[in-house]
């Protein structure tokens, strides 16, 4: 039996320093905003022949647009991000990249945003994540509602749910100035879906726990919770195995559109699993024992 | 017990080939072949405009200039000949907007044109001023109510069409006014006998015919091209717009851009799928191959749905399902670990198969809960700021977890209990308990 609940220290320890990472990230670097929030426009380009990103890149500084950035994608294709152009400016765009490249752009995509739809957007989403966590927040403490203290165990679910939250976001932070990643819409919908699966997890250990706590393990609280989340290892490593399946199958195979979406699923499921095994019922230990010193690694073994 | 168990299967057997039915490629539900895919897989356009209402008729509120506006655009774009097009009005505090979809559209240009555009026509007359010049001024005549009214398009009657001209072979407009129309018509023609009539589009001087003979209700408009024609015709027939628009968000998506998108999500799935069928098979051995044949039930069934509802598939909504698919697979493994621990524990197999489903019942609810609650957030999301990607994946996750909890409950536990009641395999070991 591995004693998961004894070495909650340790647990502990990695995820403060995954968590400090992230906060210091986002700090210095924040986060970067796509078009979604911040306006202005991408384009994807396909074009007839080979073209070099030099000379892509000479071409559009003699358009005018030298502050463009480019990506290049699979498939030959190219990723152009500017500020907003009107369709006129688009349209001259196209028509000065074939002339100066001497071939013919076969397929197109544009996406373009103007500052008052992307405040809207912003505005929305704030408003979206802090609805959806008041409302599993009021679930949570609902679905425990005939435990204990059942606030403690929402609360505990909460704070797991954010170790997970903050993780995400600072993995995108990271990426964001490591290699150029955005958040854009697709990003809030992978974070809010994360909230769903993640909790998902912490409920079904949690739900292992109150079972056994009924049936009366032990007197020993750490007992009952480490029983509850042995039980739950196998399950919970082995749906979210499958998940995950098919999540690395879509961001490998899935192309660019939704690959923040698919990013921020696959890093919010792999530490949902890790939250929801090595902490959630770890800190409700924690909290049930009154031992907040075991929250730090280094005091068990001075203890 | 059992009889009831017979009859859930027959239930279940009825329910998977009635959706094996509906999802048959080519099969028509309700005039649709195929099922419903969004423009980042058909490609086309999205276009949101913001409408600026300080211009609209005061005798109208904001919700009723705005409806007027859609209502021209839905004239433009059904005339246009857009498959399935979408115009939808949208209020918040950022303004007042249109969100218009034009699935499939090939030329975007000519299309933003034809809807963007005010197309407020008049026709007007050239007169003196002070200083000498000659400056065009809308024409205007004594209406039948004895005021002067100004000539403009919407005297028109709704029946514009491009002719070619039989003189120069070049494209025309030819319109025909209504009584009202025609009246101020004719006193215009025969006060301006050989003189031009300028017609004006949004302030632009599109042609100025001399007025050759006075006429009362049908004229052409000269010297436009083909493709302008074609425009105008559709615009004088939906009337003008009742507020300027501009664009303030579009998404073009290429048309094999998309389907490349679509070819990769799809082989994405089906290795997902097979990777969990294998993996669920070779470690709950009988229970994973139940739960499978379970995922199966439930991957027909939901495409079924997707098709009658119909869901519009999207990208990140094809993800969705895939993901609720991965998903749905979590309720089977909670089942099956019920069951192998109740095996452990010296259970029959009868009295472990149904002792899994009461004991999973409640974590299996739980968890979904919260993917509803995320899912009903960011559909509202979605739908607030027109991205119709965020609708499409909280769409299609919504209603396959939702559904998978169904194959839980009742596939699932329907084919176990006939599997356990068959003696087929009777040992626990076949359930994947290793130290039976």
């Amino acid at each position: 039996m591995i004693d998961f609940v004894g070495k909650k220290h340790w647990f502990f320890l990695i995820s403060a320093i995954l968590i400090i990472a992230g906060i210091i990230s986002l700090a210095v670097f924040g986060l970067k905003w796509g078009i979604d929030f911040s306006s202005g426009t991408a384009i994807t380009l396909q074009f007839e022949k080979e073209v070099e990103l030099s000379q892509l890149r000479q071409e559009l500084a003699g358009l005018g647009y030298g502050s463009a950035t480019i990506q290049p994608a699979a498939g030959g294709e190219f990723l152009i991000r500017l500020p907003e152009i009107s369709s006129d400016e688009y349209n001259q765009l196209k028509a000065g990249l074939e002339a100066g490249l001497a071939t013919n752009i076969t397929d197109s995509s544009l996406y373009t945003v103007s500052p008052i739809i992307a405040a809207g957007t912003v505005r929305n989403t704030v408003i979206a994540v802090i609805i959806a966590s008041i409302g599993i927040l009021l679930y949570i403490s609902w679905a425990f509602r005939k435990m204990p203290k059942p606030i403690r165990w929402g609360i505990c679910a909460v704070l797991a749910l954010l170790h997970d939250l903050i993780i995400v976001i600072g993995v995108f932070s990271i990426l964001g100035w490591a290699a150029s990643m955005e958040v854009d819409a697709l990003f809030i919908t992978g974070v809010l879906a994360v909230i769903g699966v993640s909790v998902n997890n912490i409920v079904v250990v949690f739900d292992r726990i109150r079972e056994n706590l009924k049936r009366g393990v032990s007197s020993d609280f750490e007992v009952v919770a480490n029983c509850g989340i042995m039980e739950s290892v196998g399950r919970s490593l082995n749906t979210s195995l499958a998940t995950l399946f098919v999540i690395v199958a879509l961001y490998l195979l899935g192309g660019a559109t939704i690959r923040t979406l698919i990013l921020a699923l696959l890093v919010g499921i792999t530490t949902g699993i890790y939250s929801s095994l090595c902490i959630a019922g770890q800190l409700l230990v924690v909290w049930e024992k009154g031992e907040w010193s075991a929250l730090l690694p280094w005091a068990k073994r001075t203890a | 017990m059992k009889k009831n168990s017979k009859g859930l299967l027959i239930f279940i057997l009825i329910l998977f080939g009635f959706s094996l039915w509906v999802v048959w490629p080519n099969r028509d539900i309700g005039g649709r072949k195929d099922f419903v895919l969004g423009l980042d897989l058909k490609g086309g356009s999205q276009l949101i405009y913001s409408a600026n209402l300080s211009g609209k008729d005061p005798s109208l509120t904001d919700a009723q200039a705005l409806a007027s506006v859609k209502g021209t655009i839905e004239r433009r774009v059904n005339a246009y000949g857009v498959t399935e097009p979408t115009v939808q009005t949208m209020q918040n505090e950022q303004g007042s907007f249109i969100l218009v979809q034009l699935p499939g559209v090939k030329d975007i240009d000519e299309a933003l044109k034809l809807i963007g555009q005010v197309a407020e026509l008049d026709f007007r007359e050239q007169v003196l001023n002070a200083t000498g010049n000659t400056t065009w001024v809308i024409a205007e005549a004594a209406g039948s109510n004895g005021t002067d009214e100004e000539l403009t398009g919407k005297y028109l009657k709704p029946n514009a069409s491009v002719v070619l001209s039989q003189s120069t072979n070049q494209p025309e407009v030819a319109f025909e006014f209504n009584a009202e129309g025609a009246l101020l018509f004719k006193q215009i023609t025969t006060r301006n006998l050989n003189k031009p009539l300028g017609i004006f589009l949004d302030n632009e001087l599109i042609s100025a015919p001399t007025v050759q003979a006075v006429i009362e209700a049908k004229g052409v408009i000269t010297g436009v091209s083909l493709q302008q024609a074609k425009t105008l015709a559709i615009q004088l027939n939906s009337g003008a717009l009742e507020v300027p628009l501009t664009v303030v968000q579009r998404r073009d998506i290429g048309a094999t851009l998309g389907a490349d998108s679509l070819n990769k999500s799809l082989l994405a799935g089906i290795i997902g799928f097979v990777l969990i069928i294998l993996f669920m098979i070779i470690y709950y051995r009988v229970s994973g191959l139940v739960a499978c044949l379970a995922l199966v039930v439930y991957t027909v069934l939901t495409l079924a749905v997707f098709k009658l509802i119909p869901v519009v598939l999207t990208l990140p909504g094809i993800a969705g399902f895939i993901v609720s698919v991965g998903m749905g697979v979590d309720g089977n493994v909670l089942v099956c670990e019920r069951l192998k621990e109740e095996l452990r524990s010296g259970s029959t197999l009868q009295r472990a198969v149904e002792q899994s489903f009461t004991q999973s019942w409640s974590a299996i609810w739980d968890s979904n809960v919260t993917v509803f609650i995320a899912c009903v957030v960011l559909y509202w999301l979605g739908k607030t700021f027109g991205n119709f990607m965020v609708v499409g994946f909280a769409t299609t996750l919504f209603i396959g977890v939702a559904l998978s909890m169904f194959t839980q409950v009742v596939v699932t536990r329907a084919f176990l209990r006939t599997v356990a009641s068959s003696g087929l395999a009777k040992s626990s070991r076949a359930y994947g308990v290793l130290e039976a």
